[in-house]
């Protein structure tokens, strides 16, 4: 099974990186963008499964060790 | 006092705590690879260094926070023996939960690499006792992620709790409250951004690293 994780800052939690992209689009005259985020993805390769154990096993992964959950949210994609 | 400095790969002030330690208080640390399932027996201090532990890979102090080592200092902190992260120690010591709160990119997007002025906030704590009745302090932070999160309770808590031991007098990286340095709740496990290994004698600047150490040793 394809998983692919997004981790992204909480919002509310200040994304410096974020605010850099921001002004530098803002610089090239992309004047409208607002709120940019920058986060990671972390893509890997399952062993076959049933979905709902694959879910539960990668939220482990993710709440163990993909993403700090004092400041970071998570996506999961499972695809077969 | 019997001391160990954990080695991480990427540790690059683990020489430079050993040797502050030493001269601090004449005790030699023994250096602990962090592949170690097992502790020195009776340690009085373990010491986790600044650098950049695995890289900082994911996230700064992640991976460390997972080594195998780990699993004998949080058994040694529940004990009470004296722990204390430093810069890259600090965030390993929030990534493996041993402290609350994370520290993020410092929010001038610079690595900042400076003395800084610190308040005592807490002069009652092992770690700071030795400072008698004075309340500043001058040591070296060098850290890009050193900017302090917790959620505003959690704040709450530790400034009511007197587990803010050290703050900024002016914020060099955007951290909540201008935290410096936190403790644990029962007070034996440091987190600290600044270095106190870059600041124990006066040729660097500063010696009040020093009396951190000697403070411990005194506590041991």
């Amino acid at each position: 099974m394809k998983v692919r994780v997004e981790v992204f800052l909480k919002p509310g939690v200040l994304d410096v990186q974020g605010k850099a992209i921001e002004g530098a689009l803002h610089g090239l005259g992309f004047a409208d963008v607002a709120e940019v985020r920058v986060g990671k993805t972390i893509a890997f390769d399952l062993a076959e499964e049933p979905r709902d154990k694959a879910e539960a096993r990668v939220r482990s992964m993710c709440e163990r060790l993909l993403a700090n959950m004092v400041i970071e949210g998570y996506r999961l994609e499972i695809a077969p | 006092m019997k001391c160990a400095v954990v080695v991480f790969p990427g540790s690059n002030c683990d020489r430079d705590c050993a040797v502050a330690i030493e001269r601090s208080t004449g005790e030699r640390p023994q250096m602990v690879w962090h592949g170690e399932s097992a502790l020195p027996d009776k340690l009085d201090l373990i010491v986790l260094p600044g650098g950049f532990s695995y890289g900082d890979y994911l996230r700064c102090g992640a991976m460390a926070a997972l080594s195998p080592v780990m699993a004998p200092v949080i058994e040694a902190a529940r004990r009470g023996v004296a722990v204390v992260g430093v810069c890259n120690g600090f965030q390993v010591l929030c990534e493996a939960g041993m402290l609350p709160g994370a520290l993020l990119r410092n929010a001038a997007l610079k690595y900042v690499c400076k003395p800084v002025a610190l308040r005592i906030e807490n002069g009652r704590t092992r770690f700071t006792a030795g400072f008698g009745e004075r309340r500043d302090a001058v040591m070296t932070v060098g850290n890009g992620e050193g900017n302090y999160f917790a959620d505003e309770d959690t704040l709450d808590r530790l400034e009511g709790d007197g587990r803010v031991v050290f703050r900024y007098l002016d914020n060099p990286n955007g951290s909540s409250r201008g935290v410096a340095g936190i403790v644990n709740d029962h007070g034996n496990v440091l987190g600290i951004m600044p270095h106190p290994d870059r600041a124990f004698e006066p040729e660097l600047g500063s010696a009040d690293g020093a009396i951190l150490f000697q403070s411990i040793a005194a506590s041991a």
